[in-house]
């Protein structure tokens, strides 16, 4: 869908600016770059990992546990079978520190004997072969020797702790006694698979200097790396990683992939040999991490017309059983609770805790659209109940230029949040579309015919609504994450006169290939396909930090920019007179290549303090709204989402198309969440482990997507750019919740929002009308 | 790469015969459920299988005597596309449209359909309620089962070891009507929920006739709701009727909670799905 | 093992393999045609979608022994006039300028069920696009812009 055309305001560094599509045809990529690697995406020539062929390889699988928590007491196989044929690999056979890097060190690369298997589908062994049916012989001929351990499922049981959090400004319980209305609320988010539709994938190929050359499905090259270095104790030059075409990742391949080349390398070191190690869906879907699941609670104080006194806001996320990343899900989770909303007194805990579940990880979002849902629904309800407007009551509270977060931050700039909440406004119609629902419902009502019995129709099939949620998404790394990173991105002229992007980041869908030499070639003032972008090879380009957390155009994109800027201005002062793209080619034959790496230098005036978590948490925010449109069929409670309207301040829209495709893209990754993916447990199991049963949606589910985006650029970025791939994701799932109150009158608290919850609260006995559980009134 | 078991491709029908009487051998058709299985390594990989897709007398769609006879092998693209089929069944052709998306409907059978027996078999509940009979055939003979008599347990049929599902025979007696309902988990690609097949002749003041209440996914086979159908039988659909139906077969059904769904949803949705039929034909 | 013949992008193809070989392996691995993919081996996601005798099937639940005498059409075979232009053809052109690929494992399965909806004279209008490549699951673009592409060619405004 083609952005919006409106006339943009006055443009001041304040004032969001909505861009003016212009010159673009709408659909039609003139004027950018069309995707550097599509046409080798469009007629199948380019290479995804399973794609690659190496001779003599073998394949490779992993054996792993079938309990949730239990001693590892032996690995027995099978004496009856002759294993000379293939290759066993197990916790002995790791040189370096059986450890999977990351935060902390306590995950293994494969359960020891005598250790603890701590989650079903752990791994415990790995097993190569030269061909497919042997695996499929002897994989069930390795028998697990184990002694059940008692297991914890809830993470409010568990006394293990990843990490805590409390974040506090202003007086609380001054706040609630100014309060003319308290009102209490508990929502429940469970796990989200990211269900990239290219299973995770590593090739491990062993190198003659002992070392080992990974080629694999990835989104950060130099964790795998780390994670080679560590384990199988190898040099830097020893561990080389190379991504190949990455059919998604969404954050479910940040940090899993490390894992899994450590265990094709493991086989391929015994093994001598090239292994495969490729998941089927099964396979990926029950071991892999998933988005924490988590408990919110709100308790919020609010004058009579609806300003903020008072929020008290509480989050507990299970982590699953190792680390991971939990610690810093969970910190953006937790200074995202609140909303985008100022409020002079805010407490804000958070704590996540392990429980013997598959460990939880990175996804798109990372903590905020937990904590966003519970945000925007205690907010909608509060409107509910003092009847306001839900539009109102945030155009009441929503952050404007220097307001102070609970962080004690001061939004110096880039603020955007009333710009993107009056553009959904005003492009949904929204208060005369709710004026409509409102006066359908009341018709469903007064005709006496909302059905009172849980066994009957009423006279109207379905019933449509419409809601509203806005959201903030801090860019780029919390705190001072990025300044520890100490990113490094190169631009080079080499000796032969090409021109070469390098930097670490990987395509994987978003548009890296295509945006980086199209922001370079912009600085250098030549066409885009004189710009190469270099593979994202570990021998090839330096560490310029993971593809995670909408960093790659903000951060690194900025680096990239800067590096042109320093290389055309020595080629030029080489060549006086003589403009960059005239003077290369022959400065490059004269002088050599010229390379600038440009390492990241901290955004101006940005200080966090890491222990007391106050201070700026991001160097700037991105903002959304969303409005979405949903009609419920009031039988079975089936929700169709029709239409969502999403708009986005990005800072600085770098490429309109692949922009507007992460839009629509986390949009609807955001209305699965909201109403379709859910994985139920037994027992620390995942019962929806295929696609039959995880559920994402067709295009027959999914919604019109409109995006409008929006700029306030960012002075800290060289272009202004914050951010665009996660922001999206926090926005669409809350709207549509609201909807589905707006059509029928019910909250549900708990994602998914089911069928088969509405129902229920359609005929909890007060029709779902009055207080839910845990809440009071003043 | 999934286990490969050996496949015996006959071109004729007494082949076929031949090669199931001879010892286990499992016939596949479309492929759309059974390759699933070996793939995903949902129970045991068949010793051997039985193509049916050279088998042309397996295939067809022909209207005689009021009867509509579809061969085994008749695809849901093909009752989708088959005017025999919309104009005579086209609760059949809906419940063909529901199914997976183009790629399964283009592939998967009605004959596969009835052999896997799924609970949640998408066209099993309209021939239920149409009083369909499954023509099979082996070395020994053929005969007919009523489709009422086909369902034994989960996944467990009526056909023997040695035969084949022939022909599906659909009568189509003048003054029926025929209703179906499926709700599945998303749009497209959904395994359903509930299912349900609704069939009457309507003789006015005498209120209904051979009425049938066929329902899928609420058991561990396609069932009729036999105390429903018995409220329905002589009754005309009025508000009062509808609530007392709803209401038995609320009574009636014990659906399980399971990956998809839970009993109390398929018991309420059963419930207000006939509730709404009953409305639309009551026209109230 | 049997051989079975039949034809591949236009071209005679034979193989000597177990007739229960899938068909999307077949293609992979045995005729190295790596740009149908497997997605999930369910039949639910459509990454192997390909053309059999013009209808698009998942190639995971197809045998090869009921591929023997038929006419197969991959990505690789989309069109075979532009192929040997060494260009895109029309469908792949609009993919290409819509946006309607991001990360590309979904788009051979999807150009694949786009392409039987065209060649069946499908028109612009977006519930049956909608429908024809509703077994085709995309987790990057939402859909929209695989919607509009379509639309494009089914509908060309010039």
């Amino acid at each position: 869908m083609p952005t919006r055309t409106l006339t943009p305001g006055t443009e001041t560094v304040e004032r969001a600016l909505v861009i003016d599509p212009g010159q673009r045809v709408p659909g039609r990529a003139s004027g950018f770059p069309l995707r550097r690697e599509g046409p080798a995406k469009l007629t199948g020539a380019a290479k995804y990992t399973d794609d690659l062929v190496f001779p003599g390889a073998w394949y490779g699988i992993t054996i792993r546990s079938t309990e949730a928590r239990a001693k590892l007491l032996a690995i027995e196989p099978d004496p009856d079978v002759d294993w000379s044929k293939v290759v066993l690999a197990t916790a002995a056979d790791i040189p370096g520190d059986n450890v999977v890097s990351l935060i902390k060190d306590d995950q293994p690369v494969l359960v020891p004997v005598g250790g603890e298997i701590r989650h079903h589908a752990e791994p415990v062994a790995l097993l190569a072969a030269p061909d497919r049916e042997t695996l499929r012989q002897l994989k069930g001929r390795i028998k697990l020797v184990t002694e059940a351990l008692p297991p914890v499922f809830d993470p409010e049981q568990s006394d293990h702790v990843f990490a805590h959090y409390e974040v506090s400004q202003g007086d609380i319980a001054a706040g609630f006694a100014a309060a003319d209305l308290i009102l209490e609320g508990e929502y429940r988010v469970g796990h989200q698979e990211q269900l990239y539709i290219e299973n995770q994938a590593m090739i491990a190929v062993p190198g003659e200097d002992g070392g080992i050359v990974i080629h694999g499905s990835m989104q950060c090259p130099y964790y795998i790396h780390k994670a080679l270095k560590r384990a199988l104790g190898l040099s830097s030059v020893q561990a080389r990683v190379i991504q190949e075409e990455t059919g998604g990742g969404f954050g479910g391949k940040e940090e899993y992939p490390s894992m899994l080349a450590l265990h094709a390398s493991l086989l391929a070191l015994k093994a001598r040999r090239p292994v495969r190690m490729i998941y089927d869906r099964h396979e990926d879907i029950a071991a892999t991490t998933k988005r924490h699941p988590a408990i919110v609670r709100h308790r919020t104080g609010v004058t009579r017309d609806g300003r903020l006194v008072a929020q008290d806001i509480e989050v507990v996320m299970d982590g699953g059983a190792y680390c991971t990343l939990t610690p810093v899900v969970l910190s953006r989770g937790v200074l995202h609770a609140g909303g985008p909303y100022r409020c002079p007194n805010v407490r804000l805990r958070g704590r996540a805790t392990r429980t013997n579940t598959p460990p939880n990880g990175a996804f798109r979002g990372f903590g905020a659209p937990q904590t966003e849902f519970a945000a925007e629904t205690q907010l909608n309800r509060i409107a509910e109940r003092l009847a306001i407007s839900p539009a109102d009551i945030r155009r009441r509270n929503v952050y404007r230029l220097n307001d102070t977060t609970p962080t004690g931050q001061v939004l110096r700039e880039s603020v955007a949040a009333e710009e993107v909440l009056e553009q959904a406004l005003g492009a949904s119609l929204y208060e005369r579309v709710r004026e409509r629902t409102a006066r359908d419902a009341a018709q469903r009502r007064g005709s006496g015919t909302i059905p009172t019995g849980a066994l009957r129709t009423g006279d109207h099939r379905t019933a449509t609504g419409i809601g509203l949620a806005l959201a903030w998404h801090g860019a780029g790394f919390t705190g001072s994450g990025e300044v520890h990173l100490a990113s490094v991105a190169s631009v080079e002229l080499t000796a032969d006169g090409n021109l070469r992007v390098l930097t670490a980041n990987t395509e994987m869908g978003q548009g890296t290939k295509t945006v980086f030499p199209q922001m370079v070639a912009g600085e250098l003032g030549v066409p885009v396909d004189w710009v190469e972008y270099a593979p994202q090879d570990t021998a090839e380009v330096l560490d310029s930090g993971p593809t995670v957390a909408s960093r790659t155009v903000m951060v690194v994109g900025g680096l990239t920019i800067l590096a042109a800027r320093k290389l055309k201005a020595e080629v030029e002062a080489r060549n006086p007179g003589v403009p960059f793209h005239e003077a290369f080619r022959a400065d490059a034959e004269a002088h050599g290549a010229t390379r600038i790496d440009q390492q990241f230098e901290p955004y101006p005036g940005v200080v966090f303090d890491d222990e007391t978590y106050l201070g700026d948490a991001y160097p700037a925010y991105g903002w959304a709204a969303a409005v979405a449109t949903v009609e419920v069929d009031l039988d079975t409670a089936e929700v169709q989402v029709r239409d969502v309207i999403a708009v986005d301040d990005v800072g600085k829209v770098i490429h309109p198309i692949l922009c507007e495709g992460q839009v629509e893209g986390g949009t609807l990754q955001a209305v699965g969440y909201a109403t379709m993916e859910e994985i139920k447990l037994h027992d620390g199991r995942y019962l929806n482990d295929r696609l039959a049963t995880y559920l994402i949606p067709t295009a027959l589910d999914a919604p019109h997507i409109r995006s409008i985006l929006v700029e306030a650029p960012y002075s800290g970025a060289p272009h202004g750019a914050k951010g665009v791939g996660e922001l999206p994701m926090d926005v669409a799932a809350p709207a549509v919740v609201a909807a589905i109150h707006d059509a029928t009158g019910v909250w549900i608290h708990e994602l998914p929002a089911t069928p088969e919850r509405i129902l229920a609260a359609l005929h909890a006995p007060d029709g779902g009308r009055t207080r839910r559980k845990g809440e009071a009134a003043a | 790469m999934p286990a490969e078991p050996p496949i015996d491709s006959p071109r004729r029908l007494f082949e076929a015969y031949e090669l199931l009487a001879a010892g286990a051998t499992r016939p596949i058709a479309g492929g759309t459920d059974i390759m699933v299985a070996i793939t995903g390594e949902l129970g045991p990989i068949p010793e051997r299988m039985l193509d049916l897709s050279r088998l042309e007398e397996l295939r067809g769609i022909s209207l005689e005597h009021g009867v509509l006879l579809l061969g085994a092998r008749t695809t849901y693209t093909e009752i989708r596309r088959s005017t025999l089929c919309r104009e005579h069944v086209p609760a059949l052709v809906e419940a063909a449209a529901t199914i997976g998306a183009a790629q399964i409907q283009n592939r998967g059978t009605i004959g596969g359909n009835l052999a896997n027996a799924s609970p949640a078999g998408d066209t099993l509940p309209v021939l239920l309620a149409a009083d369909a009979e499954i023509l099979v055939g082996g070395q020994r003979g053929e005969r007919e089962i009523a489709v009422a008599d086909f369902f034994l347990d989960y996944r467990k049929t009526a056909l023997a070891p040695d035969e084949l599902i022939l022909q599906v025979r659909i009568p189509i007696p003048r003054g029926r009507s025929l209703r179906f309902r499926k709700v599945g988990t998303r749009r497209a690609q959904a395994i359903s929920k509930v299912i349900m097949a609704l069939a009457w002749h309507d003789l006015g003041s005498a209120g209904w006739k051979d009425v049938r209440v066929a329902l899928g996914s609420v058991a561990a086979t396609p069932i009729r709701a036999t105390a429903t159908e018995a409220v329905l039988e002589g009754a005309s659909p009025t508000p009062e009727v509808a609530d007392r139906a709803a209401e038995t077969l609320g009574g009636e059904l014990q659906p399980i909670d399971d990956v998809r769904s839970t009993a109390e949803y398929r018991r309420a949705v059963s419930a207000r799905i006939l509730h709404r039929l009953l409305r639309d034909a009551g026209g109230w | 093992m049997s051989a079975y013949r039949f034809l591949v992008n236009g071209a005679p193809a034979e193989v000597d393999v177990p007739g229960m070989r899938r068909l999307l392996d077949v293609l992979r691995e045995d005729l190295g045609l790596t740009g149908t993919k497997e997605g999930c081996g369910e039949g639910e996601c459509g990454a192997c979608s390909v053309l059999l005798d013009g209808q698009v099937v998942d190639s995971c639940l197809v045998p090869i022994c009921q591929v023997e005498g038929r006419i197969v059409r991959t990505v690789e075979g989309l069109s075979l006039a532009a192929r040997e232009r060494g260009s895109l053809d029309t469908l792949q052109e609009a993919f290409l300028e819509h946006g309607a690929a991001q990360c590309g494992i979904c788009t051979p399965g999807m150009l694949m069920a786009a392409r039987a909806y065209l060649d069946a004279g499908g028109g612009p209008d977006e519930d049956p696009i909608r429908e024809a490549i509703a077994g085709n699951l995309c987790r990057c673009t939402g859909y929209s812009k695989i919607v509009d592409a379509i639309a494009a060619v089914a509908a060309p405004v010039d």
